[in-house]
């Protein structure tokens, strides 16, 4: 479990989480969703450690983020965020073995090049496996950065919105994939998303933040209702049942 | 390699890892690679030794290995801070003399001779000199550290701005007390102020080389460490990298091998950025496992190439920092040309 208490952060003076208090860890899928500027980004920070919070506690699997030691909470929980700029050049390969560091620290046992062998079989890079990175796709890439948290074998994975700039088949792919890895694998999935059809199409719960706060957590069913879109994003949103499914209209 | 997997769809490696051995050409090999900068740089210690000895050939092997050991070392720091330095900044096209390194010695000294004179910093005991001025340069570097990165706001990009106005600041004090000083006074020390590896004292260069030996055991220990920061200060606390920890003890690392190294030859940071970058694409991997000791070797062959032509085709007519700045300007300009048309 992640247990968040009394989570509060502010930017001089603004506050940009408000005592925030939440769980995660039963559901495979969770989708966190929000409006630009609610949290969303500064929540996965705390619980990766990357920003400290002004009060309150991360506690993940027992380990208090802010005590335990960095290598033990990374092969519990692996963080992969938006902008992933890298000044050398690497290969495929070469990433994916970084997500075995937490475990071998950089001396690579045969249990690790299994692990990265699968990850890379498991997001289908092998033909890609020896390009350099900044010659794949928008959507090789991110598949590689998948890998990498994947090799990192956590039991939980958090993605920060993983589906920027990409196209239609590819935010498909990657949903698809991540719910595969939450039901085939056993990991517990915790995905910022901007796109709430998306949200409500592959995960088991729906957290939803505005200005630093949790406004709804449920299933999907329960979030997909016009007025609780409205609420959250403040702006009007349609919900018609499409194939006895819940779809958000929030284009005209 | 590896071909046994748990999972039963999963039968994937033997293709793609049979493609990397099928090309064996062992100029893929980086200790290949690595051997063959070892070479030449033995050869060019052998060209140096032998060529135009005017008497004894032992006198001038004596002369003449200290000067190598000097570059040795010099090489050694400049080499190792300048990568170590490109790895924590995420940034190749900096040298860590924008911290105002470079610009803080040339203050200390120029302070020195305006309140003493040039003939006591002459007659100074070359030990002492030596002795504050590292102490000095490592105290500022550690001040700016623990003031900018270790405290609350841990910026590096704030740590290097202040740096850089910080070595400015230097800059325009130094030029201000030069102005007036006594034109004999100032000849003096814009003498000492050219890197010069010739001649070194062979006890200051004995306290640095042991000194920069320490500060590289000290890296050894961090190079997978290292490999991880390449991916900058996110994705390696993600994976379990204590960022501020490593960071804090590299910059300390990388302050006492500078510090030394300038206060024995002078001011010579500039040339890391070439070598750095010469070290990145013959290298031709990230691993620093490979690019240091890369990055070591081809400083030492600039130093022993550029002291060698510098000796034999200029017949010693300008200073080896001069002729290693003037590449190094243009390398530079030709760096921020082409990755700007990237």
């Amino acid at each position: 479990m992640i247990v968040l208490e009394g989570i509060t952060k502010r930017y001089n003076g603004t506050t940009v989480l408000k005592d925030v208090s939440i769980a995660f860890g039963d559901e495979g899928v969770t989708a966190l969703i929000g409006p630009n500027g609610a949290g969303k980004s500064t929540l996965f920070g705390v619980v990766g450690r990357l920003i400290r919070a002004d009060t309150g506690t991360v506690v993940v699997d027992g380990m208090n983020v802010e005590t335990a030691a960095s290598s033990d909470l990374a092969r519990t929980l692996a963080v992969l965020r938006q902008d992933n700029h890298i000044a050398a050049r690497l290969t495929v390969h070469d990433l994916v073995e970084f997500g075995r560091f937490p475990h071998s620290k950089g001396r690579l046992t045969l249990v690790d090049r299994d692990h990265i062998n699968r990850a890379i079989h498991y997001l289908d890079l092998e033909p890609f496996r020896d390009r350099f990175l900044d010659e794949l796709s928008g959507g090789q890439r991110q598949r590689a950065f998948i890998a990498m948290v994947l090799a990192q074998d956590t039991k939980y994975v958090l993605l920060d919105e993983p589906l920027n700039n990409l196209d239609l088949r590819h935010m498909t792919e990657i949903m698809k994939l991540l719910r595969r890895m939450s039901d085939e694998l056993g990991k517990r999935i915790i995905v910022v998303l901007h796109d709430i059809n998306f949200a409500a199409t592959y995960s088991d719960r729906i957290v939803a933040m505005r200005d630093g706060e949790i406004v709804a957590d449920a299933s999907a069913h329960e979030i997909m209702r016009e007025e609780v879109l409205e609420a959250v994003y403040d702006t009007k949103v349609d919900v018609h049942t499409i194939d006895g499914k819940p779809v958000a209209l929030y284009y005209r | 390699m590896l071909t046994k997997t748990m999972n039963s769809d999963a039968t994937e490696a033997p293709e793609t890892t049979g493609w990397r051995s099928s090309v064996p050409t062992l100029w893929a090999k980086p200790g290949i690679r690595l051997l063959l900068l070892g070479f030449v740089v033995l050869g060019l210690i052998a060209v140096y030794f032998f060529t135009d000895v005017p008497g004894s050939l032992a006198f001038a092997l004596k002369i003449r290995s200290l000067t190598v050991l000097a570059m040795i070392v010099v090489a050694t720091a400049v080499g190792v801070s300048t990568v170590v330095f490109h790895t924590i900044t995420q940034n190749r096209i900096l040298t860590p003399s924008i911290m105002g390194f470079d610009a803080f010695y040339v203050l200390i000294s120029t302070i020195i001779v305006f309140f003493f004179g040039a003939t006591s910093f002459l007659r100074a005991d070359p030990l002492t000199l030596w002795i504050v001025q590292v102490v000095v340069m490592v105290a500022f570097s550690v001040f700016l550290f623990t003031w900018l990165f270790g405290g609350k706001r841990r910026s590096i990009h704030l740590m290097l701005l202040v740096g850089i106005v910080l070595g400015t600041f230097f800059r325009s004090l130094t030029e201000w007390m030069q102005r007036m000083l006594d034109p004999l006074d100032f000849q003096v020390l814009s003498d000492a102020m050219f890197a010069s590896l010739t001649r070194p004292n062979e006890m200051l260069l004995a306290l640095t080389g042991v000194l920069v030996v320490l500060a590289c055991l000290a890296v050894v220990p961090l190079l997978r460490t290292l490999d991880v920061l390449t991916l900058g200060e996110p994705t390696a606390v993600g994976l379990g990298v204590n960022h501020k920890r490593v960071v804090m003890a590299l910059f300390m690392i990388v302050s006492v091998m500078i510090a030394a190294s300038t206060a024995l030859v002078g001011p010579i940071l500039f040339f890391g950025l070439i070598v750095a970058n010469l070290a990145y694409s013959y290298a031709g991997t990230f691993r620093h496992v490979w690019t240091l000791p890369t990055a070591i070797l081809i400083g030492a062959i600039c130093l022993l190439g550029g002291q060698l032509v510098l000796e034999q085709v200029f017949a010693l007519g300008g200073s080896l920092s001069m002729t290693i700045e003037f590449a190094g300007g243009l390398f530079f300009l030709y760096l921020v040309l082409r990755k700007g048309a990237r």
